[in-house]
């Protein structure tokens, strides 16, 4: 990474709104990049070079003709295939949408390309951002900058990977339960899940609808903020979109001194690997250095947040993804002459791998006649009293502090043959989905030579705070400057 | 508690219309049953008096009802495995 790959979005935005690079050959410059660096990292699973450079040339003409130059001229960015881009296919990371083509762009990527940014292509992640590894893509699995025979963490780890690698400056990601957050965490990189409602999720396919929200993946917080301010606000197109004010977040990022951070240090007592620990502490004490007061703060609840999430979050899979029923789109199996019941399993038996199929299995009996009660009902309710303990940790503190992943970057293959195991690794990300409030990752050391994440979290709609933390933290620290030996 | 087996998975399997081979349902019974053994923590969970929460939306959703252009037929059924006369084919479901 070296060159115009080195550089932030918010000095390429600033160059090419100058002339003083075009943004073509800050496209030009990321499609080498990505031709150079991505047979050994496999973050994308398209890349759409001429369409990229078609968009370049459209910024530069619209400079060169005297245009005001928009907030992210010429910022290249990668999108995770789970957002529908017109005339690009959207695949999930599923065979059941291979060659699929949406009819429409996703709120989230038309708001970028409406405010310069130049889409480089869709990478790669856990089908239907079902997984925390990106082993489980149909196609391929991506591997970690940092260290090649590592997972980059998912659902979003294409993205994550992308950016981390200097084939991407930013990039887009959805977060259920941490597909922003925990791949930002292992491939050393900035990742931010909004408020629920805060980014449209039109043109985002479904997962877990209550919990699911699209959000940036970049290299500074300064970044992400930008972003976020381009992506955040109402959209009719999407009911659950939030009519709330979008600050400018990038210009009130100063500060920071005097706010109170809460630990919740119980909740982190076990099960956080050692190096991961030393990390966070040390990152804490940053924050104090920096001027935060540090508060010990109690989540009572959250030890249940995986149980809770995997059973509210599987039950809407179930439902969401009824929709793969060879109809509409997508794959039909079955052959000529099948039965419609017939179509209807060959298709979902052949389209869906293993982890989508265990989900909707999962989800559907937590939903039978019989189980609801106990199981989605008595999950709901748990789901209410974990946004309780949030409601009453913030009336002590500004911002909470934990690990974002408790373990770095595990080897391919280390955890595949055990389900649970896997979703354990989500305990610290699951719980600002369940609360629907926003998360931040951001790099904060190494473990054993891999990449640490401090994850903060705060009030709905208080996105500002997170930043402002963030890029204080970044101020004082150099983490965030570190970039894998590529 | 709830022990999953492998005829728990069948009809399960059946109610969510997927084919699954013998491997991935004994595989998918052991699993699931693992997975249901550990979410049953929240069972001890004090839940009276607790309203159950579906979603994290506190703001109005509701909107006016006006008509306006949506997507156009032909581009709904461009992605369609078999479409003819407009219209979305599925196998015969009457009088087969």
């Amino acid at each position: 990474m070296n060159g115009l790959t080195a550089l932030s979005a918010t000095e390429i935005a600033r160059r090419v709104a100058s002339r003083d690079v075009s943004a073509e050959e800050v496209t030009r410059a990321h499609l080498d990049r990505i031709a150079e660096a991505d047979g050994g990292i496999d973050a994308f699973l398209h890349v759409a070079a001429e369409r990229a450079r078609a968009q370049a040339r459209r910024i530069d003409a619209d400079l060169s003709a005297g245009r005001t130059a928009p907030p992210l001229a010429g910022v290249p960015v990668a999108v995770k295939d789970v957002l529908d881009i017109e005339d690009l296919p959207t695949t999930c990371g599923s065979r059941m949408l291979d060659g699929y083509r949406p009819p429409f762009t996703a709120t989230a990527v038309a708001r970028l390309e409406a405010a310069g940014a130049v889409v480089l292509g869709k990478t790669n992640m856990d089908e239907f951002a079902m997984g925390s590894s990106t082993e489980n893509s149909a196609f391929k699995p991506t591997r970690n900058p940092w260290a090649p025979d590592r997972v980059p963490g998912g659902s979003s780890g294409g993205s994550a990977a992308a950016v981390a690698a200097g084939m991407a400056p930013v990039a887009l990601g959805s977060d259920t339960g941490g597909s922003i957050r925990q791949p930002a965490a292992l491939c050393g990189v900035v990742g931010l899940k909004p408020t629920y409602g805060r980014v449209s999720r039109c043109g985002l396919v479904a997962f877990a609808s209550s919990l699911d929200q699209v959000g940036p993946i970049a290299r500074s917080v300064e970044d992400a903020a930008r972003m976020a301010e381009v992506l955040c606000g109402w959209d009719p197109r999407d009911a659950t979109s939030a009519r709330m004010d979008v600050p400018a977040f990038a210009a009130v990022l100063g500060g920071g001194a005097g706010l109170r951070v809460g630990v919740p240090w119980r909740f982190l007592a076990a099960g956080v690997d050692e190096g991961i620990m030393s990390a966070f502490r040390a990152a804490i004490d940053a924050l104090r250095s920096g001027g935060a007061e540090l508060v010990d703060v109690d989540l009572p609840h959250v030890s249940h947040a995986i149980a809770t999430y995997y059973i509210v979050a599987t039950a809407e899979a179930s439902s969401n993804l009824a929709r793969y029923d060879g109809v509409r789109y997508g794959l039909r199996a079955g052959g000529p002459g099948a039965s419609l019941r017939r179509m209807y399993g060959e298709t979902r038996d052949r389209g869906f791998g293993p982890e989508v199929k265990r989900r909707i299995i999962l989800g559907t009996f937590v939903l039978s006649a019989g189980y609801y009660d106990a199981y989605y009902l008595r999950a709901q309710k748990a789901r209410t009293l974990i946004r309780r303990d949030f409601e009453r940790a913030f009336a002590e503190c500004d911002v909470i502090a934990t690990p974002t992943s408790p373990v770095p970057a595990f080897r391919l293959g280390e955890k595949t043959a055990d389900p649970l195991q896997m979703y354990l690794a989500d305990i610290f990300t699951v719980p600002a989905n369940l609360a629907g409030i926003p998360g931040l990752s951001l790099p904060c050391g190494f473990a054993g030579g891999l990449p640490a994440g401090l994850q903060l979290l705060a009030r709905p709609f208080d996105e500002a705070t997170l930043l402002r933390v963030g890029h204080a933290y970044q101020a004082v620290t150099d983490h965030h400057l570190a970039r894998p030996p590529l | 508690m709830a022990r999953v087996t492998v005829d728990t998975v069948d009809h399960v399997a059946q109610l969510a219309n997927l084919s699954l081979t013998p491997e991935e349902r004994a595989t998918f019974a052991r699993q699931l049953d693992e997975v249901l053994a550990y979410a049953e923590s929240i069972q001890a969970l004090d839940t009276r008096d607790v309203e159950p929460m579906s979603h994290a939306v506190t703001a109005e959703v509701m909107r006016d009802d006006v008509p306006a252009p949506e997507l156009p037929r032909e581009k709904a059924l461009a992605a369609a495995p078999d479409a003819d006369s407009g219209l979305f084919r599925v196998p015969r479901v009457i009088g087969g």
